[in-house]
Parts: structure tokens; C-alpha cells; sequence
């Protein structure tokens, strides 16, 4: 097992360096840069050429295209992200609140998504091929097919329309005031949730009908086991592996793929940060919140195979 | 009766028809489900295709004198900020979705099948490259990955499309090169090698026909997410740009600010992406039971 878990981390090196080479690569690609990008947005686009070269020189965008890279590099191999082109400020300081927004939105929305797919799913399959199974799984196709964006318009329309009131748009974090954190962010992770919830559901009715196939689940039931402690001891712990699995995956995504939802609430999260970072050519900005976003997911990804072999005694790895 | 050549020709003729229409009477009895994704995809389809002759108005039309009028008579959806009707925009905007969505999965699947079939193929290093190069693309949001695609390209109809469909390659190339593992072992593959075929003929004769079944699911199922991709870039303004009747951008800016007084710029786009993707899974869906028998429900 520890041999495993040594080399799982070893593999993430190469597609962690995969990513970086892609993420640098693509930006250097994009047109313009950030001095232009700043100079525009000053209007003032008849700066002369020395002064701007000489803002490139200061940013180190003069060296060549490999001298950028192994610096970035050296950087991040002592967990020194730099400076932010644009702002001129320390990464981690730029990232640090963003990331516990959509650290504490991914979490809420996919606790609200198991939440509803759990027990819906096992629903849908125990009473497969009813109406309550039409229902289920109509809702969550309905989910997956609704933008969340869009939902969360209605949402904010709803309660401005109805209750002639709309959640906070100004983000307090939970430790300064946890009742207002809650009342902004809630709407979001519902949103979010429940699209996510579709996954989870499809994902939950389908093993549950493979498992309750099974003869052990024949044979309780013949011992005259009631359903519902069949279902709870032996047909679920069985069927929610791949659930958790899928689940899992799709909360390591939730960290940095939340721009539109973002948008909608007014939330200054990694995904809002990585669109402005893009339009501002902020090159180190954008290198490290990719990099921040690849690094979880690879991490959520190793604690779920690790986490399986603990669960289910029957999978071992060498 | 005798049987003459008419008879023959009537019969021949009435037969195929016959069983193509019960086909469709059987897939809808035993799939409703996937009968209401398919009428939503076909009323989605005639929308773009008549777009041009059942719209009420000009799609980029603006008309000052009607700005953000409520749904009715003159206008049964109501107008936008410019005073573009709303019915007439969600129409051509069925145009934009079906076009980026159909591009952006066709693409996907074509390049994703093909590196996932030649990535089984070839095996040993190859693979083992082909694979992490994967894996490095799969480590991305994809939406982050097409928001990169779009600052690389630009915005535009024809760019998002490429920016979609560059996410899905990866996704179609790994479930491919799984079922195209299989075929690999097949006979006919050491047939067609041992008839002295080159590898591109038994790439694309031999085992990219005998996968089609997954490719095909993989690209149905793509064709929602895709109109959801670019219903997201599009409303972040990084997607199909104004004038363009998209219905994502149809959600942004006026439709947000003017959300109290003027809800149905909100609602009714929104309502055709949803019922569009909706009809797209369903469909999908059930395609995916019918083609999968391990999913066959009993």
C-alpha cells in the first residue's frame, strides 16, 4: 500500500508538468501581453515603444521563452508563486480569499448534491420502471439540462419578486460572520447542487439495480429481511462506491469550474479570477491558479483510489 | 391472384415502410422518454431550418419605439432592451446552438475517436504517451480549458466551436480507446495484418467501424453539454458576439439588470436552452440503452 501511494504522487509530477508546459505554452500564444493590455485600458495607446520594453524588462517578459519557464518552475518547487503581473501583488495574497470562496461554495453544493442523489437515486431503482422512477429520473435529466446560471437568475428574480429581497452581494467570509456567509452563498450551492445532483442520481439508481440483482440481496430478501434494512446494510454499501467516485471527481471540477454561476452571484471565486487574469495577459496569475486547480483535482483523484482500497477490502493495489 | 411484376413492386415497396414506421411506433412505445427527446430535437431542428420564414420580425432589428415591451399581441415573447423580439431571436438562436453544438461534438468525436483508436492500436509506448497527454488535459475544468481556447483564438461562432470541442477530445479518446482495446484482440485484426494492410486502412476500415456504438453515444451525449458550453461562454461574453441571436447571450447583461421589470428576457431564452438540452439527453439516453446491452433494463 505505501509502495501504491508512492508512486500514485510520483505519476502526478509528470501530468503536473504536462500542464504547466500547456498552461504556459497557450498563454504565450494569446495575443497582446500585459503591458499592452494595461496600456490600453489606460487609453493612452501612443506610449512609447522604450517604455514599454522597459515594463517588459522589469516583468522578466524579455527573456527568452525556456529561461521564463525554468524560473517559473524554480519558483513553484519552493511554493513561491511570484507576483501578479497586474496588480504587482503576491500571488497567494490574490488567491488566498477567492480560494476559500469557492473551497466553501464547491463543498456546500456538492453536500447539497448527495444530499438529493443519494436517496433519490436508490428511489428510482427500487421502484424502477414506475412512475416515482419516470419522476426521479425527469428531474435530474431536467437538472443536468438546466444551466445553472440561468437558475440562479430565476433565483435572485424569485426572491426579489416574491420576497422583495436579494441575498448579499458583497462576500463575508464564514469566520467574520457566519449567518450572512450562509445566506450568500446558499443560493449558489443550490444551484450548482442541484445540477450536480443529476450525476450522482443516474449514477446511484444505476448501481443500485445492478446490485439488487444480485443473489445475496435474493437470498435476504428470501430470510424475509425487511427492504428497507436490506437496502440500508447491504444493497448500498455495496452500490455507493462509484457514486462517491463520480461525485468526488465532480467536486474536484467545482473549485475552478464555476465561472458562469460566479458571475451570476457576484462572486469573486477562482473562476471569476482566472477569466480576468486571461483578459489582463496576467501570465503569472493565471500559470498558478491553473496549476492550483490541476494540483487538487489530482489530489481529490488520488484520495478516492486510495480511499477505495480502504473501503473495499476486495480491491488491492501493488 | 397472379402475381405480376406490379404486385411484386407493391409489395416490395410497402414492406419497408411499413417496418420503418412500426420501428418508430415500437421505439416509441418502449422508449417514451427518448420518442419526447426525439420530437424535441426535431421541433429544435425546424425551428433553425425555418427560422428565416416563421419569425415574426428581423432578428437584428432594433426598434426603440417598442423597447422592453411585455409578451403580447405584437410581440408573443415580449422585446429585449433594443427592442429586438424576443420569439424571433430564441428562433434564430436555435440556429446558433444546433450549428456549435453539431460542430463542436462532430469534432470532438472525430479527433477524440481517431487518437483513441490509434492510441489502442499501436499500444505499448505510444499508448502509454498518448495516455498521459490525456490525462494532462483531463487535470483542466473544461470549462477553464475552453475559456483558454477562446483567448487563444478569439470569440466568434467559428472559435467556440474549436474551443468546445477541445475538452471533449480527450473525454471521447479514453472511453474509446477502452472499447477499441477489445477489437484490437480480435481475429479479423490479425487477419487484416496478416494480409500485409497498412495501419492507417486497418485504423480506419477495421476498427474504427467496430466502435461506433460508443462513438456514437459519446457524441449524443456531447451535443447538450456542447449547447450548455456555449449557452456559458456566450453569456460571459466570451462566446458568440452581439448581433448574434445566441441564446446565451440573449441571459447577459440587460436581461440581468432589467430582471425585475422585464423578467421575460430572463426566462424565455433560458427556457429554450433547457428544453433544447433536455430533449438532447433524453434522446441520448436512451440511445445509450438501446445501443449498451449491459444497460438494458430487464
Amino acid at each position: 500500500m505505501a509502495y501504491y501511494i508512492l508512486k500514485r504522487l510520483l505519476a502526478m509530477i509528470p501530468t503536473l508538468l504536462g500542464v504547466a508546459v500547456l498552461i504556459f505554452l497557450l498563454l504565450r500564444v494569446v495575443p497582446g501581453d500585459v503591458v499592452e493590455a494595461r496600456y490600453l485600458t489606460q487609453g493612452s495607446q501612443f506610449q512609447s515603444q522604450d517604455l514599454m520594453d522597459l515594463e517588459r524588462k522589469k516583468l522578466g517578459l524579455d527573456q527568452p521563452l525556456w529561461k521564463q519557464f525554468t524560473s517559473w518552475m524554480a519558483g513553484i518547487a519552493r511554493l513561491d508563486f511570484g507576483l501578479s503581473m497586474w496588480t504587482g501583488a503576491p500571488i497567494t495574497e490574490e488567491i488566498k480569499l477567492r480560494f476559500a470562496l469557492s473551497l466553501q461554495l464547491a463543498i456546500m453544493a456538492s453536500l447539497i448534491a448527495q444530499v438529493l442523489a443519494i436517496p433519490l437515486g436508490i428511489l428510482a431503482a427500487v421502484k424502477q420502471d414506475t412512475w416515482v422512477d419516470y419522476a426521479v429520473r425527469v428531474f435530474s435529466i431536467a437538472g443536468l439540462a438546466t444551466p445553472s446560471f440561468w437558475l440562479g437568475i430565476l433565483m435572485i428574480l424569485t426572491m426579489l419578486i416574491v420576497f422583495k429581497w436579494i441575498p448579499p452581494m458583497v462576500f463575508t467570509p464564514l469566520w467574520v460572520n457566519p449567518w450572512e456567509n450562509l445566506a450568500q452563498l446558499i443560493w449558489p450551492a443550490l444551484a450548482v447542487g442541484y445540477r450536480y445532483s443529476a450525476v450522482g442520481t443516474r449514477m446511484m439508481r444505476s448501481a443500485m439495480l445492478e446490485v439488487l440483482r444480485e443473489d445475496y440481496i435474493r437470498t435476504a430478501r428470501a430470510k424475509g429481511l425487511w427492504l428497507k434494512l436490506i437496502l440500508a446494510r447491504h444493497a448500498l454499501k455495496n452500490a455507493i462506491l462509484p457514486v462517491l467516485t463520480v461525485m468526488s471527481l465532480e467536486f474536484a471540477f467545482l473549485l475552478g469550474g464555476l465561472v458562469v454561476t460566479e458571475q451570476v452571484f457576484n462572486l469573486n471565486g477562482l473562476g471569476m479570477l482566472f477569466v480576468e487574469a486571461i483578459s489582463h495577459r496576467d501570465y503569472t496569475l493565471t500559470q498558478a491558479l491553473v496549476m492550483l486547480v490541476a494540483t487538487f483535482f489530482l489530489f481529490v483523484n488520488f484520495f478516492v483510489d486510495i480511499a477505495y482500497a480502504w473501503i473495499d477490502p476486495r480491491i488491492r493495489y501493488r | 391472384m397472379a402475381v405480376t411484376p406490379q404486385t411484386v413492386d407493391e409489395l416490395t415497396r410497402a414492406a419497408p415502410r411499413a417496418r420503418w414506421i412500426s420501428a418508430i411506433v415500437d421505439f416509441v412505445r418502449q422508449r417514451p422518454l427518448g420518442a419526447i427527446g426525439a420530437a424535441i430535437i426535431l421541433l429544435m431542428t425546424a425551428m433553425a431550418v425555418t427560422a428565416g420564414l416563421i419569425a415574426p420580425y428581423n432578428p437584428l432589428e432594433n426598434d426603440y419605439a417598442a423597447m422592453l415591451s411585455p409578451p403580447g399581441a405584437e410581440h408573443w415573447l415580449g422585446t429585449d432592451a433594443h427592442g429586438r423580439d424576443v420569439l424571433t431571436r430564441i428562433l434564430y438562436g436555435s440556429r446558433t446552438a444546433l450549428m456549435v453544438g453539431l460542430g463542436a461534438s462532430l469534432l470532438g468525436a472525430i479527433f477524440g475517436s481517431l487518437i483513441g483508436v490509434a492510441s489502442a492500436y499501436f499500444g505499448g509506448r505510444v499508448d502509454l504517451i498518448v495516455q498521459r497527454i490525456m490525462d494532462v488535459f483531463f487535470a483542466f475544468p473544461v470549462i477553464i480549458l475552453a475559456l483558454a481556447v477562446v483567448a487563444v483564438l478569439g470569440t466568434g461562432a467559428g472559435n467556440v466551436m474549436l474551443a468546445i470541442a477541445t475538452p471533449m477530445v480527450p473525454r471521447c479518446a479514453r472511453v474509446v480507446r477502452s472499447s477499441a482495446l477489445a477489437v484490437r484482440e480480435m481475429p479479423y485484426i490479425d487477419a487484416a495484418r496478416a494480409s500485409g494492410f497498412g495501419h492507417r486502412r486497418i485504423i480506419l476500415r477495421h476498427m474504427l467501424p467496430n466502435v461506433m456504438a460508443p462513438i456514437l453515444i459519446m457524441a449524443t451525449a456531447f451535443l447538450g453539454e456542447a449547447i450548455l458550453l456555449e449557452a456559458s461562454l456566450s453569456f460571459l461574453g466570451l462566446g458568440v458576439q452581439e448581433p448574434t441571436a445566441a441564446w446565451g447571450l440573449m441571459l447577459r447583461g440587460a436581461a440581468v439588470e432589467f430582471a425585475e421589470s422585464a423578467p421575460w428576457m430572463a426566462i424565455f431564452p433560458g427556457l429554450a436552452i433547457s428544453l433544447g438540452v433536455f430533449g438532447f439527453n433524453l434522446f441520448g439516453d436512451s440511445l445509450r440503452d438501446a445501443l449498451d446491452p449491459r444497460l438494458r433494463t430487464q
